[in-house]
């Protein structure tokens, strides 16, 4: 006997009061919450959500221009690029684009990355990469220190279950609220340990 | 190498940390502060009562259909190219990860903060292996430079002030890696960059990754990983290699079940609205080895138990350490477990079984004040596992408790003998003892003995009536 059926063996003695007609199903789960909500505007809450976050955020209209922009504020010269972010976004800057893939090393000596995002949920703050072609493979928004994220108003959902019916689970996911921060010091939050240590949000009209 | 093992039962181990003046401080701003965080945020969102309800719903029919949910996971894990290991206990799962480290050749393994890798004390057992376990949770971190224990579940050095942390820095790092900057001083934001620097290498050459998990699907076999440094990431993306240890009883069974979870818990544990980072993954993926070691190790027991199987329920978010007024005041490390706290009171002696003092004394670290229910996301009605685990006791060993409540109910079953025994007593008062002798010592060590009162309630009653009735 193996341990997997000893401990399934050891399960299933342990659950002998549960009736061997009852199915998982029967265990009835109330959903007494809020799948989706009336509220302020989504653009607004986000925004307002990220700035609590100490996370840098514009609503903008020329996205070629707000991306330069912010790269050149930020002092960004190079910065990585998933091969799917359009190449109008990437106008004014010198991307490095990450094909072939780069080493964990050639990230770390950039300057940022620019990305673009799943969804967004508004009551939250979070920003959810899941790696589609305008997002790239993981380590690219973990390694570089600035992540600028480009957020179409039409990826922006209220709610947390809003958020999970739109998203696969057989694709990798990294949820962003804000950059990374630790409070393990006397529980002083301190933004930036890790993980990029600046995250900045541009909000582009729907396409 | 720290360890929670020999550590003395909750009174003795308590007493001395009542007595530390710097850490009772340190406990009590932080149980503060988290705890009005987390009441502003749950306040902020309108349905929590309903959230609440289906987070205990969900893991219950996890739980009653648990045999169901591993099979499914199992099986969603293997198609989606990872491997799946069982283990019956720690000793097995130290066991599985240290082969599994050791069939890549490596020496050196990257660890994100998990209570499961604590609990089967992982890191020894890779440490006889010869391979060395860096922790790189920044608290984790802390604790292990410091060869201490963690002493809190979400924030484990919540016992260390900002002074202790430098030193520990300072004197520490060098001898586990990049050393700490000349001149750190205790700000926590140079403390944070003297971490950052001192793992950044370790985490772009590593190659084998360890974690636990917050939850694990089992309809489509994603594991979820909360966290707010970046550490988490880092550990579970750059290594070629992953390797999860994992609770049995962290399943949850759809995907649109973490709808609930991923509201409950950021809200409960670090009092945000959502944590940094959530990463999530399902099987082998951009190209990484994955394993999934799904650990036992006294859970079954305690599912077996119909009061104490709530206990499986929890998602470990530390609210109820934070409401806690006896943690507030005891300290982690009173628990003697990797699990403090009102949570740890009943997990610890179900999952151990009452083996020993500590065990067997863990039930009675509360004063039943219930703010662990009310605060609990999956509401554990934690008060009712400690009278059962109490009763338990009882009826198990402590023998003076038992002899005592015996006689009490033969006392309190005749109007009579009561009377007598109240009017002793009252009479007696003036000899009233500061410790009791003999087996009911164990009794008066924590308590001073109560003067009884000069007259019983019973016959102030009968006399004020005589005294009404003839006016």
């Amino acid at each position: 006997m193996s341990s997997r059926d000893r401990i399934l063996a050891r399960v299933r003695a342990a659950l002998a009061d549960v009736p061997r007609t009852e199915t998982p199903e029967d265990v009835e789960v109330p959903r007494a919450y809020d799948r989706s909500r009336s509220g302020p505007d989504v653009v607004e809450l986000l925004i307002d959500r990220l700035v609590d976050y100490r996370a840098v955020v514009r609503e903008v209209t020329d996205v070629v221009a707000a991306v330069a922009d912010a790269l050149a504020r930020r002092g960004a010269h190079r910065v990585a690029a998933p091969a799917g972010v359009p190449a109008a976004w990437l106008g004014g800057v010198q991307a490095v684009r990450d094909d072939p893939a780069l080493s964990a090393a050639d990230l770390d000596a950039l300057d940022g990355v620019v990305t673009g995002c799943a969804v967004a949920v508004a009551e939250t703050g979070t920003i959810v990469l899941d790696c589609a072609e305008d997002q790239g493979r993981r380590a690219l928004t973990l390694i570089p220190d600035y992540h600028l994220c480009v957020v179409r108003r039409d990826r922006i959902v209220r709610t947390v279950p809003e958020a999970l019916t739109r998203l696969d689970p057989s694709r990798p996911q990294t949820w962003i609220s804000g950059p990374s921060a630790t409070s393990d010091i006397e529980l002083d939050r301190v933004e930036g340990v890790h993980g990029p240590r600046t995250l900045e949000v541009l909000i582009t009209p729907a396409l | 190498m720290a360890t929670f093992i020999g550590m003395p039962a909750f009174p003795e181990a308590s007493a001395r940390a009542v007595g530390d003046a710097q850490l009772r401080h340190n406990l009590r701003k932080a149980t503060h502060t988290i705890r009005a965080r987390r009441a502003a945020v749950v306040a902020e969102q309108p349905d929590w009562a309903g959230l609440r309800a289906a987070g205990a719903a969900i893991k219950d029919r996890t739980l009653r259909h648990l045999d169901v949910y591993l099979e499914r996971l199992e099986s969603a894990v293997t198609a989606a190219g990872g491997h799946v290991h069982w283990a019956e206990d720690a000793a097995e799962a130290d066991r599985i990860v240290v082969d599994l480290v050791r069939a890549t050749g490596e020496t050196e393994v990257v660890k994100v903060k998990s209570m499961a890798t604590q609990e089967i004390d992982l890191n020894a057992a890779l440490a006889a292996a010869g391979i060395r376990a860096y922790e790189t949770d920044l608290a984790e971190l802390i604790v292990q430079l410091g060869d201490d224990l963690p002493s809190h579940i979400l924030v484990p050095a919540i016992h260390r002030n900002r002074a202790e942390i430098r030193e520990i820095f300072s004197g520490r790092m060098a001898s586990w890696g990049r050393p700490a900057p000349e001149g750190l001083t205790d700000d926590p934001r140079a403390l944070a960059e003297a971490a950052r620097l001192h793992l950044r290498e370790r985490f772009l050459r590593a190659k084998v990754g360890i974690s636990g998990a917050n939850f694990a699907v089992a309809e489509t076999g994603t594991l979820v990983v909360l966290e707010s440094e970046g550490n988490g990431r880092m550990c579970v993306t750059l290594p070629e290699t992953l390797i999860s240890v994992v609770g049995i009883e962290k399943i949850v069974p759809t995907w649109r079940d973490l709808e609930v979870f991923l509201q409950l818990l950021p809200r409960s544990s670090t009092g945000e609205r959502m944590n940094p980072y959530t990463s999530m993954w399902t099987g082998a993926t951009e190209g990484q080895e994955f394993h999934l070691v799904l650990v036992d190790n006294g859970r079954t027991s305690v599912l077996a138990d119909r009061v104490g199987r709530q206990a499986l329920r929890c998602i470990r978010c530390s609210a109820c350490l934070n409401v806690c007024p006896v943690y507030e005041r005891a300290g982690g490390h009173a628990y003697g477990s990797v699990y403090p706290g009102p949570i740890g009171a009943i997990l610890t002696p179900q999952l151990r079984g009452l083996t020993g003092p500590l065990e067997e004394s863990l039930p009675y670290a509360s004063t039943l004040c219930g703010a662990c229910y009310d605060v609990c996301p999956v509401a554990i009605n934690i008060p009712e596992v400690l009278l059962d685990l109490r009763a338990k006791v009882v009826a198990g060993d402590h023998r003076a408790e038992r002899l005592a409540m015996g006689a009490a109910r033969r006392v309190l079953d005749h109007p009579k003998w009561l009377a007598l025994a109240q009017r002793s007593v009252g009479r007696l008062r003036r000899w009233t003892p500061r410790h009791l002798p003999g087996p009911l010592s164990a009794w008066s060590d924590t308590r001073e003995v109560p003067v009884p009162p000069r007259e019983s309630f019973r016959d102030w009653w009968a006399r004020r009536a005589g005294e009404e009735g003839g006016r």
